[in-house]
């Protein structure tokens, strides 16, 4: 059995099954700065669905990543049916057998199921395409997961579920034995779901290995056979879904750091309940993102959405801040239920700093200066422009306070770094002197020294009375920060925490449904 | 290659190029630079240059703050059209035109208003369809650019109005301070368009919907407002090239009259530096980029080369200029130098 040089030795440790169809051993993958995968062991057996489960950055799309041709391991040893593979691309990999269904479905909208199911190896004849052959195989492809569509049709027009099975189909189509399913179901509703696990339970009964890669707990323990478990690159371990309760699970996805457990913020110090609050949801909800939110938001008080990724806690900023709309319960405002666009929360005095840096913060040929004034503008209105002088004194003010790097406001935001690009999104909300400002995971790919100054600031203005909507995936700053947190799961609120119950405990415990 | 502090101006290739092409008429057509008064206005080359590229330079504008949002506007041409024939018709009153009958007792403002407001109705339709309706800026101004010459030949009943009006022809013909009329006209809109856009945030909003239109909702800027005042900015400019136009030649051609005007100011628009992707915009370059385009056909005429040649020159500097522009471009050559 031939090793990949440099592949370390495999740690010892219960001996591996051996009927592992897939199996990865030792993995070590490297980026630039970034250890992404560390000795990462991991097999799926034939007639297994395996979930793969860990939160952002653990490794999760680097260990599929490397399984299927996409990248090239470091270091470590991948057997399939036991004798030694390496894929060195997706192609490579289908042809091995191991096919991938990744998240947004990648397919051709506008061309017909079949097409898109023999896309790229379509059944030639001397006249071309055999447009008959192509819909028989297709049809014969769609018939193996159970289903009846009509291969005529074009793809853009049906469902995301369909389109999701379409694509399973298609990878389906050559001999595959391994099956990686990254996140089939994050824009599913729960009857397509339910739709989508008759076909993999299918697929399980015809004996191949599936790979099931999701952040919804009931699904997995709907669904999956055995649990692996990574964070920041590790092998926490593998159970059985059976032998692995959810509190268990959840507290080895998130871990946690024992010198983060003190609160030095005093964050918890219960707040005046002066005046009347500025948000109210009652039972709040919107059909396919989030439902039964409820909670009260005064001056003063930071408001945590606790909950792994996927469980509606952006989906629920974003009704908040009036950038998506609300089908159910009732959202007021200071007192006033209307519905609010993002132009109206910002003259209240609301700021949103979305946890897409890229697709919702930055303009990024534009300049520090620009993209700091850009909200505190658009509230004034297009005529009335900032004086060339306040402008740079408000710009280099937030320079200097945030201690943005480097300290050049006409420079693009594009030359800076994501830390910094991520203060000078906090500068713009800063600039409007905001009375609610919705942080959405405002430390998520910064350094140490960074997320301290920014929990820093947060506790500042908290005590000058600004209120925050705060959501991490980092339980410690949640329950350091927070004085209430309400605890969201699979797409629903389901339980709100007054500042004396928040523990990471709590949370978690909450968070896994241990409660029910 | 470029400073910390003073990045290259993004219309530098375009400015070079055009010093480009004034030097080598400098050198190798004697006379281009003469510039004589007679009947008391100046004439020559340079200010024929200037007189004849009005028209594109103030289509240039208003397409350079299209762009700028991520459009496009291909019915400037045709909204041309629309105000020539517009102010014609007011002139000429003719018998079987719809909008004959209308009497503003020749009043030359009053016309010029007229023409300029149904412009501005041209101009509206183009915004609304591409903010409310949502339709791809290139398709939503196709719809004009293809029905707006039918308008026109509808309010011309079909013929070539043909007028006489002192006062409206000296738009075109006649001269301020020694220099023809349309060089003051593109002048002042360049001044008022560099004015209302960089005095206010007008500009600062109209490069952050470019930029990253998800991002700019986010940060409070009215995307759909400022989509719709930048097509109602660029249809009225083209409504006012159309009056140019027709006051030149005292007739309006609902056919001909700047017909691929559009493609003219695209051209200049890119040549100038501004990203057909949106964001960073730049009216100086699009001004430079007109006149380079118009400097050159001039070179070509006064050197005596059949005017098929123009077009296959204009294309290989328009090629050119946005090569240079190109970072790609530009880093296939840097890294052949040695370090």
């Amino acid at each position: 059995m031939e090793r990949v040089p440099g592949a370390r030795h495999r740690a010892p440790g219960p001996p591996p099954m051996a009927d592992d169809l897939l199996k990865l051993s030792g993995i070590t993958k490297r980026f630039p700065g970034v250890l992404a995968l560390d000795n990462v062991d991991f097999g799926v057996r034939a007639g297994e669905v395996h979930a793969l489960m860990g939160e952002n950055g653990a490794g999760k799309s680097t260990l599929i990543k490397v399984a299927t041709g996409v990248y090239d391991a470091d270091g470590g040893l991948i057997e399939l049916y036991g004798s030694a593979i390496r894929p060195r691309s997706p192609a490579e990999a289908v042809r091995l057998g191991i096919s991938t269904v990744y998240q947004e479905v990648n397919l051709v909208p506008n061309l017909t199921v079949a097409e898109n199911i023999c896309l790229g190896r379509e059944p030639r004849g001397p006249l071309g395409i055999k447009w008959s052959a192509l819909r028989a195989r297709a049809g014969a492809a769609i018939e193996r997961l159970g289903l009846s569509i009509d291969v005529r049709r074009s793809l853009g027009g049906c469902s995301i579920a369909i389109q999701q099975m379409v694509a399973i189909a298609r990878a389906l189509d050559v001999s595959a034995k391994v099956l990686v399913l990254d996140e089939p179901t994050s824009s599913l509703d729960a009857a397509e779901v339910a739709q989508l696990f008759g076909v993999v339970r299918r697929l399980r009964g015809e004996g191949l290995g599936i790979v099931f890669v999701t952040h919804f707990l009931d699904q997995v323990y709907e669904i999956s056979d055995r649990i692996t478990i990574l964070r920041n690159g590790q092998k926490v371990g593998a159970w059985e879904t059976a032998s692995l309760s959810r509190l268990d699970l959840v507290t080895n996805m998130i871990g946690r750091d024992a010198t983060e457990l003190s609160r030095p913020f005093g964050g918890q110090a219960a707040p005046k309940e002066a005046g009347a609050p500025l948000v109210v949801a009652r039972d709040v909800g919107r059909r396919g993102a989030v439902s039964g939110v409820s909670f009260s938001l005064h001056s003063g008080e930071v408001l945590g959405l606790a909950g792994l990724l996927g469980s509606g806690r952006t989906e629920t900023a974003r009704i908040v801040f009036g950038l998506d709309g609300h089908d159910r319960g009732i959202l007021d405002i200071e007192g006033a239920h209307q519905r609010l666009g993002p132009r109206s929360s910002i003259r209240r005095g609301f700021g949103f700093c979305s946890e897409d840096r890229k697709a919702e913060g930055i303009f990024p040929e534009m300049n520090v200066r620009e993209n700091i004034l850009i909200a505190l503008q658009g509230r004034r209105g297009w005529f009335w422009k900032l004086p060339a002088a306040r402008q740079k004194t408000v710009a280099s003010d937030l320079v200097a306070r945030l201690r943005i790097q480097p300290p050049d406001i006409e420079r693009p935001i594009q030359f800076l770094s994501g830390g910094n690009q991520q203060k000078v999104l906090l500068a713009r909300w800063l600039a409007i002197e905001p009375r609610l400002l919705i942080l959405d995971e405002p430390t998520r790919g910064i350094d140490v020294g960074a997320k301290f100054e920014i929990m820093s600031l947060v506790e500042s203005l908290r005590a000058k009375g600004t209120a925050f909507l705060f959501i991490s995936s980092e339980l410690s700053e949640v329950v350091r920060t927070c004085t209430i947190v309400l605890v969201m799961r699979d797409r629903r609120a389901v339980k709100t925490l007054a500042s004396n119950e928040i523990s990471e405990d709590g949370i978690i415990a909450t968070i896994a449904g241990e409660d029910q | 290659m470029r400073s910390q502090r003073g990045p290259m101006p993004i219309w530098f290739w375009a400015l070079a190029f055009l010093a480009g092409v004034l030097l080598f008429n400098l050198i190798f057509t004697p006379g281009f630079f003469h510039v004589e008064v007679r009947e008391g206005r100046f004439f020559g080359s340079l200010v024929d240059i200037l007189n004849r590229g009005a028209p594109v330079a103030l289509l240039s504008l208003g397409m350079t703050l299209v762009i700028a949002t991520g459009g496009i506007d291909l019915s400037v041409g045709a909204v041309m059209a629309i105000g020539g024939t517009v102010a014609a018709c007011l002139i000429a009153h003719p018998p079987d035109s719809p909008i004959g009958g209308l009497d503003l007792h020749g009043s030359t403002p009053m016309i010029i208003c007229a023409a300029l407001f149904a412009a501005l109705l041209c101009g509206l339709l183009n915004g609304l369809l591409v903010s409310f309706l949502e339709l791809q800026p290139i398709i939503a101004t196709l719809l004009l650019m293809v029905a707006g010459r039918g308008i026109a030949q509808l309010l011309a009943d079909g013929k070539i109005v043909t007028f006489q009006a002192k006062g409206f022809e000296r738009i075109a013909t006649g001269t301020t301070t020694m220099l023809p009329n349309p060089i003051w006209i593109a002048f002042v809109c360049f001044a008022l368009f560099g004015l209302v856009t960089r005095r206010t945030s007008l500009g600062l909003f109209i490069e952050a919907t470019g930029s990253n239109p998800i991002a700019a909702r986010v940060a409070g800027v009215n995307a759909r407002g400022i989509k719709i005042t930048v097509y109602a900015l660029c249809a009225v400019m083209s409504g006012l090239a159309g009056i140019i136009g027709a006051a030149d030649i005292q007739a309006a051609d609902a056919n001909n009259a700047g017909l691929y005007f559009e493609l003219d100011a695209i051209l200049a628009v890119s040549v100038g530096g501004t990203s057909l992707m949106g964001g960073r915009y730049s009216l100086i370059g699009s001004i430079v980029g007109a006149y380079l385009m118009q400097t050159l056909t001039t070179t070509i005429l006064t050197r005596g080369v059949s005017p098929e040649v123009t077009l296959v020159l204009k294309a290989v500097v328009v090629v050119a200029v946005c090569l240079l522009q190109a970072t790609s471009f530009r880093q296939l050559f840097a890294k052949k130098v040695p370090a």
